[in-house]
């Protein structure tokens, strides 16, 4: 057991540990399992026919789908606001960066009631694709728009702090060596970077599976078209199918889990890349 | 979901706090959970009510009402809010009320008059001010190029009244015959482009949004549209034909056993059928039940063949509610794959 424990110089690491773990029965282990336990009342054959029923895997195409291209519209322009705010200095910027954070703070609820009327066929920003013949509300393209939306202050606020971090006199450093701009941001910025990022990204990504509020509003919410897992969920504990519900959710749950921790083993990866 | 369930634990032991440190005085809070476009009626009834109670025993009564979803309502109570009353859409979610948690005996809806609905709806059209696409009927819903706003029935409890009343009126038209109904129901919601998850995101899509030409919903949810939106702006068309819905009202026993408020409770449900409960019913646009006050009304609610029924022609809700809107039900079916 003592190599199990290992020495720290400060005190206290015993009492810290037991509190962690304490912490994190409370808040996210019990009510996950549950979850599971409820799951579990299904047995095997129910949960293997919720999991293949042709509606939940059409839903969960339509939520992986519309949330992984949310989460990289959001690493892309995400990076790019971050980069705006680190870099340079103009008036009003503390406002734009306030309203980063905005998305955080407003009800989804609200949030999908706005977009779903800006969008909308007859919407102020809707028309304008109506006459090219684009559908935005209504369609998954809306459902992506209520993503990127919601996930946007990840990635800024991940990126953002590590921007600030590296430092001026490196890029100035590698550009007396002779390095381009692009191979300054490419070999020196990007590397620094690209863990935040892609924290960042699996943040707004994890984010947008489970959204809800927001989506239902401009989703249209046809089966197989733009139906969303969670909708799927709801449906079933109109039903009074718990356990149906909380299958769904294990799946969901699993599959997120497992991007994620891929998503962290690339981190690793990039991060142990760099240190050589 | 888990938080909820947490604010409703709270929330109703809350009340149960409150109410038990008021048993002696003559101050009661009752609490109904209802569906949402029982809002205005409601706000109403209950000021009502607590003038007539106060001048009848002498003792404060207020009643707070939570509104909602009708099956989320449901489920709040069967997961522990301490409701005094329930009045829902429809009677499979107070049926769930004794079949998930027994709080009520199985006989509920006999305990009250009229199948315990003191005041009933329908299901009408809703379309676009002069009718332009000139809906008359329900068979004019499953015209191509006719684009129908109805919520999905398997998240609302109203978009259930609403099919239902569809497959009433193919099933009139065939002969009774099962499989033309579901033949024409499958058509009309080829015609639905958004299927909302509720009725009221239903009637903001159609009414603010300016999508579909038609709207299905809720009389008195028409009647409000109209009221809101002004007289030039939507048209109602009554269908020949039409579903009687019935929203039923229940005391649930457990809980005003535990508060000590069944008394109270239900004088709240009978004073519904009284003709000061039925002329508030009436202003909020739902039928009253009383002779006297609906031949009062007579103009506002439009003589309607409302001979489709939930018991006579579709065998009750138990039995709907397995065939059509479970899973792999006959809802599920109009929307297999292609």
């Amino acid at each position: 057991m003592s190599s199990f424990k290992a020495h720290s110089v400060l005190p206290g690491f015993n009492l810290a540990l037991g509190f962690t773990l304490l912490y994190l029965s409370l808040i996210v282990l019990i009510p996950l399992s549950s979850l599971f336990f409820k799951t579990a009342t299904l047995g095997w054959g129910g949960f293997y026919d919720v999991a293949t029923s042709d509606r939940v895997l059409a839903s969960l195409r339509v939520t992986f789908t519309t949330s992984f291209v949310a989460a990289i519209v959001n690493a892309l322009f995400g990076l790019i606001v971050a980069w705006v705010l680190v870099r340079y200095k103009f008036p009003g910027k503390r406002i734009i960066d306030a309203l980063v954070d905005l998305p955080f703070a407003l009800p989804t609820a609200v949030a999908g009631i706005t977009l779903a009327t800006l969008y909308a066929p007859n919407g102020w920003l809707g028309q304008y694709f109506a006459a090219q013949d684009i559908k935005v509300a209504y369609t998954p393209l809306g459902i992506v728009v209520a993503l990127t939306f919601i996930g946007l202050p990840f990635v800024v606020r991940t990126v953002q702090p590590v921007l600030a971090d590296v430092e001026a006199e490196v890029e100035e450093a590698a550009a007396s060596l002779g390095a381009g701009r692009w191979d300054v941001f490419r070999r020196v910025i990007f590397p620094a970077i690209f863990p935040a990022l892609l924290t960042g990204f699996s943040l707004a990504f994890a984010r947008a599976i489970g959204e809800y509020g927001s989506v239902i509003f401009i989703a249209g919410n046809m089966p197989y078209i733009s139906e969303i897992s969670p909708l799927l969920i709801v449906a079933k504990l109109e039903q009074y199918d718990y356990a149906g519900a909380t299958a769904i959710a294990v799946i969901m749950l699993l599959l997120s889990f497992s991007l994620l921790l891929a998503i962290n083993a690339l981190q690793w990866w990039s991060s142990n890349r760099g240190a050589r | 979901m888990k938080l909820s369930k947490l604010t409703t634990a709270l929330t109703a032991s809350a009340l149960a706090l409150v109410l038990s440190s008021n048993s002696f005085g003559a101050d009661i809070t009752l609490l109904n959970v209802s569906y949402d476009p029982t809002r205005e009626l409601y706000q109403e009834y209950n000021n009502a009510f607590a003038k007539y109670w106060k001048a009848k025993t002498g003792d404060n009564v207020s009643v707070k009402a939570s509104h909602g979803g009708s099956g989320k309502q449901a489920r709040s109570i069967i997961d522990g809010l301490e409701a005094d009353v329930a009045t829902l859409a429809l009677a499979a979610d107070i049926d769930a009320v004794h079949d998930k948690a027994n709080l009520i005996p199985a006989d509920w809806q006999s305990r009250l008059k009229q199948n315990s609905s003191p005041y009933t709806s329908t299901i009408v059209l809703l379309v676009r001010k002069g009718n332009p696409k000139n809906i008359k009927d329900w068979s004019d819903l499953v015209k191509p190029g006719v684009a129908v706003i109805t919520p999905n029935p398997k998240t609302s409890g109203g978009a259930r009244w609403n099919y239902l009343a569809a497959w009433g009126y193919a099933l009139k038209n065939n002969n009774n015959d099962q499989s033309k109904a579901q033949e024409f129901v499958s058509k009309l919601y080829v015609n639905v482009p958004v299927l909302d998850s509720g009725a009221r995101g239903s009637t903001v899509t159609f009414s603010e949004r300016g999508i579909g030409d038609v709207l299905i919903t809720w009389e008195n949810e028409a009647y409000l549209v109209k009221k809101e939106f002004g007289d030039d702006k939507f048209d109602i068309v009554f269908p020949s034909i039409s579903i009687l819905a019935e929203p039923p009202v229940a005391v649930i026993d457990k809980y005003v056993d535990k508060h000590g408020t069944r008394k109270v409770a239900e004088a709240y449900l009978e004073y519904l059928y009284s003709p000061e409960g039925q002329e508030i019913a009436a202003k909020n646009f739902y039928r009253p039940s009383d002779a006297k006050v609906a031949k009062k009304y007579e103009k506002q609610f439009k003589k309607l063949d409302l001979s489709i029924t939930i018991d006579k022609t579709f065998g009750g809700w138990a039995k709907t509610q397995k065939a059509h809107f479970a899973d792999g039900g006959v809802f599920d079916q109009i929307y297999t794959r292609k």
